[in-house]
């Protein structure tokens, strides 16, 4: 395997007509990780992949694998593989015949072919048309594609679509394999919780633009904590939140009872827990939600998120 | 520098699928059956329309020469598919991620035509002895196959469908969609152009128009219409190698255009 190049968007834009896909876009997605690009459909990541791999030709800045731009390079399929969405496949051909239709260019032979199919799971299905394949099948076999040359570098738009969970949590499992061997994996997704357990990386557009990048733990970092609290007494518990300044959503509690139990934001159970202590408040739960990085990914992407989290409680 | 493998990726493009043998039987048939149906005319001598029919080597002539003159829509429909399938079946980003380089994937496209349009040359040929030289061996004034007249006029015959391919590459880059280009070809080939070159003929001033269409142009390169042989609409040839100029002239003209809009386009 050849060193992985990073992939580099400097000032990237692209404008159709009077619509501005991306704009002044910039990050980098670097080796051995797995960067999740995230975004909410239309958000302009599947135009920004397509202007990292020669598809699209941006209007503005450029987009690089490593130092020089995706069609510059010697032999581009077998630097980065690639799975793009809306990518076809023709349904009067097999799946081994896709594979050896582009084997030639990406230096594969059609050996390797074969043995990609097997790592994705669809031996069986070699020499089946495609056109008789289910969309977690067809998904499967753009991952083949991508993986033929065995490359340092892979995009993979939207990979998870299709899949059952079976194949969502293989997929988690192959792509955390591949960046510990080194390669850069950038993966894009609507949905945060699709990737949240894949990726080392986020990268989060909204309208073209850039609204986030850094760590997974970074963006644990923009999340509120979240307590969880059961009280008997809701009213004393409201007055208690309303003094200390929290915001709560009321939780439906055991038996479907409403107002028992709720939702602290921004405060730890520690704060909750000693603030009715101190008040003789008498409690049933206290525990600590952990943080919810969808709400973040709702909150900076400016999506409408779960209506009991994110907003102050009046 | 990939061109090779460019080439090898639009073989397998076209072999993996059903069409290619589809159109070839297609090309044999259809062909057997109009050399079949030309021979039997002429050796059945003078119809009731009272034009003289052709005899003797100018039958056979005749007969060879509509590999070119009526095969030619298949050899044109599988060059124009080897643009519009990647179109119909969105297969053109996977091909540009194989080969970014768009002028390289549409010369290797437009190369491979070549060798395939020459193969359903040969089947074509094939077709029309089956059909045609059987009949004008026994019932005619012969088959005349080892004169030199028909040998170049069924080994041209034979080039010049792989030179019909490659303008189906072209063209097929600049109308993409699938079934809109086999309508249009079909209708030109079938309807415009046979129209067009028996009404030019018949206007004295708009005969030289005539020999400029594709299919007279590919006729003169030939050496053999199958319009000078039916009495009305004679149309005047280009020299043969006039005649290859004018289809060059297409092919340019197609190709430049694909070049600009379909080959520069974003690919979305």
């Amino acid at each position: 395997m050849a060193a992985a190049p990073p992939f580099v968007i400097e000032g990237l834009g692209k404008s159709f007509g009077s619509v501005r896909a991306v704009h002044d876009l910039s990050f980098r997605v670097e080796p051995g990780r797995v960067t999740g690009f995230l975004g909410p459909n239309g958000s302009g990541k599947t135009t920004t992949l397509r202007m990292l791999l020669g598809l699209v030709r941006p209007t503005e800045g450029r987009a690089l694998v490593g130092d020089r731009p995706y069609a510059e390079h010697p032999v581009p399929g077998a630097l980065v593989g690639a799975a793009l969405e809306a990518t076809g496949f023709h349904p009067g051909r097999t799946g081994l015949g896709h594979l050896e239709v582009y084997a030639a260019q990406v230096g594969a032979d059609r050996a390797r072919a074969r043995e990609v199919l097997g790592m994705v799971g669809m031996s069986e299905a070699a020499g089946r048309k495609v056109g008789g394949y289910s969309l977690g099948m067809r998904q499967r076999l753009g991952l083949a594609t991508a993986l033929l040359a065995d490359p340092p570098a892979l995009v993979l738009d939207e990979p998870v679509n299709g899949l059952d969970p079976e194949g969502i949590v293989w997929l988690r499992q192959f792509l955390r394999h591949l960046a510990e061997q080194g390669r850069t994996v950038l993966v894009s997704s609507h949905v945060l919780g699709e990737v949240q357990h894949t990726v080392d990386d986020v990268v989060i557009i909204k309208a073209g633009q850039l609204v986030h990048a850094s760590s997974l733990s970074g963006l644990a970092e923009l999340a509120d904590q979240v307590t969880r609290v059961v009280a008997p007494d809701a009213e004393a518990f409201a007055r208690l939140a309303a003094d200390r300044g929290w915001s709560t959503h009321p939780v439906a509690g055991r038996g479907g009872t409403p107002g028992v139990g709720a939702d602290v934001v921004g405060a730890s159970a520690a704060e909750v827990g000693a603030a009715c202590f101190a008040v003789g408040l008498e409690l049933h739960q206290l525990a600590t939600r952990g943080t919810d990085l969808e709400d973040v990914f709702f909150r900076l992407t400016g999506h409408a998120a779960d209506p009991t989290v994110g907003e102050g409680a009046a | 520098m990939r061109w090779r493998e460019a080439l090898i990726a639009e073989k397998r493009k076209l072999t993996s699928t059903a069409m290619w043998w589809v159109l070839a039987i297609g090309m044999v048939g259809y062909l057997a059956f109009i050399g079949a149906v030309l021979a039997f005319s002429m050796v059945s001598g003078s119809d009731a329309t009272g034009v003289q029919p052709l005899t003797g080597k100018a039958a056979a002539l005749s007969v060879y020469g509509t590999v070119n003159a009526i095969g030619y829509v298949f050899p044109l429909v599988i060059g124009t598919l080897t643009v519009t399938t990647e179109m119909r079946h969105r297969t053109l980003t996977q091909s540009l991620l194989a080969e970014p380089v768009r002028g390289r994937l549409l010369s290797a496209k437009l190369a491979v035509s070549f060798p395939v349009g020459v193969c359903y040359g040969v089947l074509g040929v094939i077709g029309l002895l089956i059909g045609g030289a059987i009949p004008l061996a026994t019932a005619g004034d012969g088959a005349y196959l080892g004169d030199g007249e028909v040998i170049r006029v069924l080994v041209m015959g034979i080039l010049v469908s792989g030179l019909w391919a490659v303008l189906g590459a072209a063209f097929g880059s600049v109308v993409t969609n699938q079934v809109a280009a086999i309508v249009v070809l079909l209708a030109f080939t079938q309807l415009v152009e046979p129209i067009a070159r028996v009404g030019l003929s018949a206007v004295s001033s708009l005969a030289p128009v005539a020999s400029y269409l594709p299919g007279a142009a590919a006729d003169a390169v030939v050496g053999s219409s199958l319009y000078s042989s039916v009495g009305t609409g004679a149309v005047d040839l280009l020299p043969a190698w006039g005649g290859a100029l004018v289809l060059l002239g297409y092919g340019v003209v197609l190709v430049v255009l694909g070049w600009r809009t379909t080959f520069a386009r974003d690919v979305t």
